[in-house]
């Protein structure tokens, strides 16, 4: 008996100690369940205004864009969340081409610029963009410096041999940034002298990092002299005073589309709707500067943050996000970078 | 029928008739709007839910329960024995059944679709559904222990069966979703040739470094890693554990205190410091620049410093393994070696040696297992050196999204694991470790060799200097600008993170206090658990006999030898449905946590009870004491240092666990880990450390209160310089149980 009332006792503990903590996540009325893939500053500040404007309580969770869509798709029986708000384009169109997604064609998107109705057709009306960021790369200014070499402006400039083992790119089989790069150099010299480019280039990469922007970070630190990233990403850190200068590459460059999508199945979906709504007004897209991020807003009429990277001033290819964006096209491509530029021996 | 049988039944129709059987969505303590329509509805009771016929399927649950009951006064344990064990062995099939059967709607099983419909369907199991298969396992096993399993032992045979059908839900079923995928292709059929081309990619096996300029195949790089810090983090906490036992060292109480330091510490951070001291721009690699003209390189990303890390940061756990096998050696056999003429190094290369091999095969398979499971350092500091975590990791979230990738790889990494398990099963044979014994004075701990002395403290010492020099990057990180450039002393990232508001009362401002609160909730919960559950497994794995025990081995270290990610994965697409619906709330943060560190208080509990003499057990059987007792007022003191060691670790990896938990953390419910990890991307080096620092103290005080709490065992050994011959075999047995774990 003695024996019995022990292991009785503990299961009641174990059980009442868990139980307040096995609450279900919120589902009454006028909740949201969000995830947030930008950086959480701007998370915070897009949830808390959403939520001062329409008393409508956002349960918000930041992740990277890879990690939401593996989400979305381990959910998918299931689904958690309402929206997914920001994070690279590609996995929204990926999730969209696998119907983790739904259609909504929203009275807001009449504002828009062209590039965010684009992702919006090319995501069978399942995902729209919400803001761009123009590829390019940052350099160290006390290493280039040191190196006694000009200032590199171009693509070109990077296969210069006095950067060899200073460059670094993330690995395009984990990072939308560096599979962006792929597409648009492809885009932009046409496939055999990209790779002709990407092989020369391997050269001076010093390491295929995992996350996209984790060079911008290493040039800041001067780790690397030359990080291939997304301009804004870069553009945080010359912010905070860091000797690292953002270039917008002279023979022209391609971009990503900052994408927002309704999950298939949300459980607040008038909810989410509204937020969508919300999300495309230009006061909405106007918190993203004062949270530090320097991207652009897809909303014509919304404040463009001054730091930002000015996309007007740069040579932007005409990015073709339905080819470049497939599956079966992806998968060739980076099959065919695994075969050709990092199997390659330094 | 005994007691503690009606005890169980009791239980059982509590779960069944009273409380909710499903767990109801937005259930809260405080409010009662859920409640609405009970013994009906929602929350209904599964009694009242069968007879109204909203969902008869669980009717023949209360049926096998039934059954039971109507023998709560029969004497004859021959025919109580029989229904008990039919009775229960029914109720858990029909239980299973009806659970997997019939799930969300429209993917109910089919014969659920033929006997109730198309569109039957029912919510995620709750408190109800939990007493009643706890109940319904129990009366089986009791019923089995009627029939005279386990001599009879009521708590024996309840224990196992509770332990299996735990580590059969929580880490078997998970395990086996997430592995199925590998056999499946992109677009979700099965496809053996995908299974087999992924498997004997070159990617995986290739062995470029050997023959050519290329980089190696990811298994042989996890491999060589996992080797090299498995010996030298075993031989560093076999240095450190025998210089403070066995000497007359000064700086004990630093040491030991430095020990524990990279325990505590979140992930990243190491790594972080390591760059900010050895990388390109570091500052000992400056001052080598500077004074002896060493050129500036990255030699640190890659195999050295990914090494150097996990070394830093999985030492401690070899030392804390070791610390207690050599508390446990008995001095009396090292004397008796002396008396007959042998010298300190013959006696302890022949007998002290060969006595701490458990702990070094056990430290040795933690650090090899460690590093496998490793995700945080190579992330930071791997370079182009890539392993199979943190490959799975992006085959999951990389731009790649390939699932069946990432299942392929986690099979490899499984088969390493379990390929080290036995090789350290064949390596200990059956031999016999036990040097804690109810004989008499045990007598003094010899000293150590003098070159033994030498070659530890010479292993030791930088090792310890490093140690000492990343704390203070750390200390001083979180109160400057910004390390490495701005020295400039600011308290600016404390504030950011730990802002309080006094001025409407207590108002918490900070960003970072929601995540804090949650994983200190967490960790306190989950480490108890852990602890209870871990020793509990160890104690059956080596004192009590049953079929498959070896399966149940096998299964505990399974969850360990999978990396974190994958188990997030799994966790996720096996409990983000019913029968088992708890994604999104803290509850899987914790049953993730409690199974993932379960392993490590088996195995320290395996070693443990390796050296403590099964006559002790012996001695209180005969003395009549069911094994419960014995358990509780005979093993369990002798096991403190198990105890704690099993408390303090599960407590500090679920304050500092990354990749396993960073797919089930949600709004509500974050962890500072997950935090931490945000700001580390965003650049923010300043308010990680900051948050750091202050998870370090949090920790060391949480080790602190749990040493506290536990205590030391008292082995009846004399100390020096106390001429008092203390502790006969009494006192071993004796009442010292006071102040366990509660």
């Amino acid at each position: 008996m003695k024996t019995q009332s022990w292991l009785a006792a503990g299961v009641f503990a174990a059980v009442a100690a868990a139980s307040p903590l096995a609450a279900s996540p919120a589902k009454a009325q006028g909740a949201l369940v969000m995830y947030c893939g930008v950086q959480e500053e701007w998370c915070r500040a897009m949830s808390t205004a959403f939520e001062k404007e329409t008393g409508i309580k956002v349960a918000m969770t930041r992740k990277s864009a890879g990690e939401i869509y593996a989400q979305l798709k381990a959910e998918s029986a299931n689904p958690r969340g309402d929206i997914w708000w920001g994070g690279t384009g590609d996995p929204h169109l990926q999730a969209a081409e696998e119907g983790l997604t739904q259609e909504y064609e929203s009275p807001a998107n009449k504002g828009l610029n062209d590039w965010a109705i684009s992702q919006w057709k090319a995501a069978k009306q399942r995902s729209i963009g919400i803001y761009a960021g123009a590829l390019g790369f940052g350099f160290n200014t006390q290493q280039i410096k040191s190196k006694g070499m000009a200032e590199p402006k171009c693509w070109a400039d990077l296969l210069d041999p006095k950067l060899k083992d200073d460059v670094q790119v993330a690995d395009p089989n984990s990072s939308g940034t560096a599979y962006n790069l792929l597409a648009t150099m492809v885009q932009l010299m046409g496939e055999d002298k990209a790779f002709d480019y990407l092989k020369a280039l391997h050269k001076n990469v010093n390491q295929y990092t995992k996350s996209g922007a984790a060079p911008a970070k290493a040039t800041s630190l001067g780790e690397t002299a030359v990080g291939i990233v997304f301009i804004h990403d870069a553009v945080v850190f010359a912010v905070q005073g860091d000797p690292i200068k953002p270039v917008a590459p002279c023979e022209g460059t391609g971009y990503e589309i900052g994408s927002m999508s309704i999950v298939k199945g949300a459980r607040n979906l008038d909810n989410a709707r509204k937020f969508y709504d919300w999300a495309l007004t230009p006061a909405a897209q106007g918190l993203a500067g004062p949270a530090k991020s320097y991207q652009v807003p897809s909303n014509k009429n919304a404040p463009v943050p001054p730091q930002s990277p000015k996309m007007s001033e740069m040579k932007l290819i005409d990015y073709d996000f339905v080819k470049y964006g497939s599956s079966a096209e992806r998968t060739r491509l980076l099959a065919k970078w695994d075969r050709e530029v990092k199997a390659l021996p330094k | 029928m005994r007691r503690a049988t009606q005890l169980v039944l009791l239980i059982g129709w509590l779960g069944y008739a009273v409380l909710p059987w499903y767990l109801p969505e937005g259930m809260s303590l405080t409010q009662f709007g859920w409640l609405s329509g009970y013994p009906l509805g929602k929350a209904g009771s599964a009694l009242a839910l069968a007879l109204s016929g909203e969902a008869p399927w669980l009717l023949p649950v209360g049926v096998a329960l039934l059954a039971a009951t109507v023998f709560w006064r029969s004497a004859d344990p021959g025919k109580v024995a029989r229904v008990l064990v039919a009775a229960g062995g029914a109720g858990l099939a029909v239980f299973f059944l009806q659970g997997f059967g019939i799930v969300l709607k429209g993917s109910a099983a089919g014969w659920a679709t033929a006997l109730f419909g198309a569109d039957v369907a029912q919510a995620g199991m709750g408190g109800g559904a939990f007493l009643t298969v706890l109940s319904l396992l129990l009366l089986t096993c009791h019923g089995l222990a009627y029939r005279g399993y386990c001599r009879g032992d009521l708590f024996t045979t309840s224990a196992i069966g509770i332990v299996v059908l735990l580590i059969g839900l929580f880490i078997f079923w998970p395990v086996m979703v997430i592995l199925k995928s590998a056999l499946v292709d992109q677009n979700g059929h099965v496809a053996l040739s995908a299974f087999s081309d992924r498997f004997f990619s070159a990617t995986i096996w290739g062995l470029g470094c050997v023959s050519g300029g290329t980089s190696c195949g990811v298994a042989w790089n996890t491999l060589i890693l996992a080797v090299l810090t498995g010996v030298i983090t075993t031989l560093l906490g076999l240095a450190c554990a025998l210089l403070l036992q066995r000497t007359a060292m000064p700086g004990k109480r630093l040491m030991r205190a430095l020990t524990v330091l990279p325990i505590i510490t979140p992930p990243f951070v190491i790594g972080l410091a390591l760059i900010l001291l050895f990388g390109r721009s570091g500052f000992f690699t400056g001052i080598m620049a500077d004074w002896f003209g060493i050129p500036r390189s990255r030699w640190i990303y890659g195999l050295p410093g990914v090494l150097l890390a996990q070394v830093l940061a999985f030492a401690p756990i070899a030392f804390l393994v070791l610390i207690g096998v050599v508390q446990g050696i008995s001095p009396s056999l090292e004397e008796a070696s002396q008396t007959l003429g042998a010298g300190r190094w013959q006696t302890f290369s022949t007998v002290t040696w060969p006595l701490l091999r458990p702990g070094i095969a056990n430290a040795f398979l933690l650090g090899f297992v460690e590093s496998m499971a490793d995700f945080g350092n190579p992330l930071v500091l791997g370079g182009n050196f890539e392993v199979l975590s943190t490959k799975i990791f992006f085959a999951v979230v990389g731009a790649a999204y390939n699932q069946g990738q990432a299942a392929v790889l986690a099979m490899v990494l499984l088969a390493f694991t379990l390929g080290a398990f036995w090789l350290q099963q064949g390596w200990l044979g059956g031999k016999s470790y036990t040097t804690v014994t109810g004989k008499g004075d045990a007598g003094l701990p010899t000293p150590l060799p003098r070159r033994v002395t030498w070659l530890a403290g010479l292993a030791v010492l930088p090792w310890v200097a490093l140690t000492l020099v990343i704390y203070l990057v750390i200390l001083v990180g979180g109160f400057v600008k910004t390390m490495g450039r701005d020295y400039t002393p600011t308290l600016e990232h404390y504030r950011t993170g730990f802002a309080i508001d006094f001025s409407r009362g207590l108002f918490f401002e900070g960003a970072a206090w929601n995540s804090f609160f949650t994983t200190l909730k967490v960790a306190a919960i989950s480490a108890p658990l852990t602890a209870l559950i871990g020793l509990l497994t160890a104690y059956l794995l080596t004192r009590q006999k049953f079929g498959g025990r070896g399966t149940l081995e096998f299964a505990t270290m399974l969850s360990f030898a999978i990396p974190g990610t994958v188990l997030g994965v799994a966790y996720i697409l096996a409990f983000n449905v019913p029968p088992i619906e708890i994604t999104g709330t803290g509850l899987i943060l914790i049953i993730a946590f409690v199974f993932r560190n379960m392993p490590v208080g088996v195995r320290s509990g395996i070693a443990g009870l390796s050296q403590i003499d099964k006559s002790l057990d012996e001695a209180s059987t005969t003395l009549r004491a069911r094994s419960f007792t014995t358990l509780w007022r005979v093993v369990l003191p002798l096991l403190r240092p198990a105890l704690v060691a099993a408390l303090v670790y599960s407590f500090v990896r679920s304050m500092t666990a990354v990749s396993a938990v960073i797919f089930l953390v949600s709004a509500e419910y974050n962890l500072a880990t997950a935090y931490i990890v945000g700001r580390v991307e965003a650049g923010e080096f300043g308010l990680a450390i900051a948050y750091s620092s202050v998870l370090i103290v949090v920790m060391a005080a949480g080790i602190g209160l749990i040493q506290l709490g536990v205590g030391e065992r008292k082995l009846g050994r004399r100390q020096v310089g106390r001429h008092k011959a203390v502790a006969l075999s009494g006192s071993v047995s004796g009442p010292i149980s006071q102040g366990a774990a509660s």
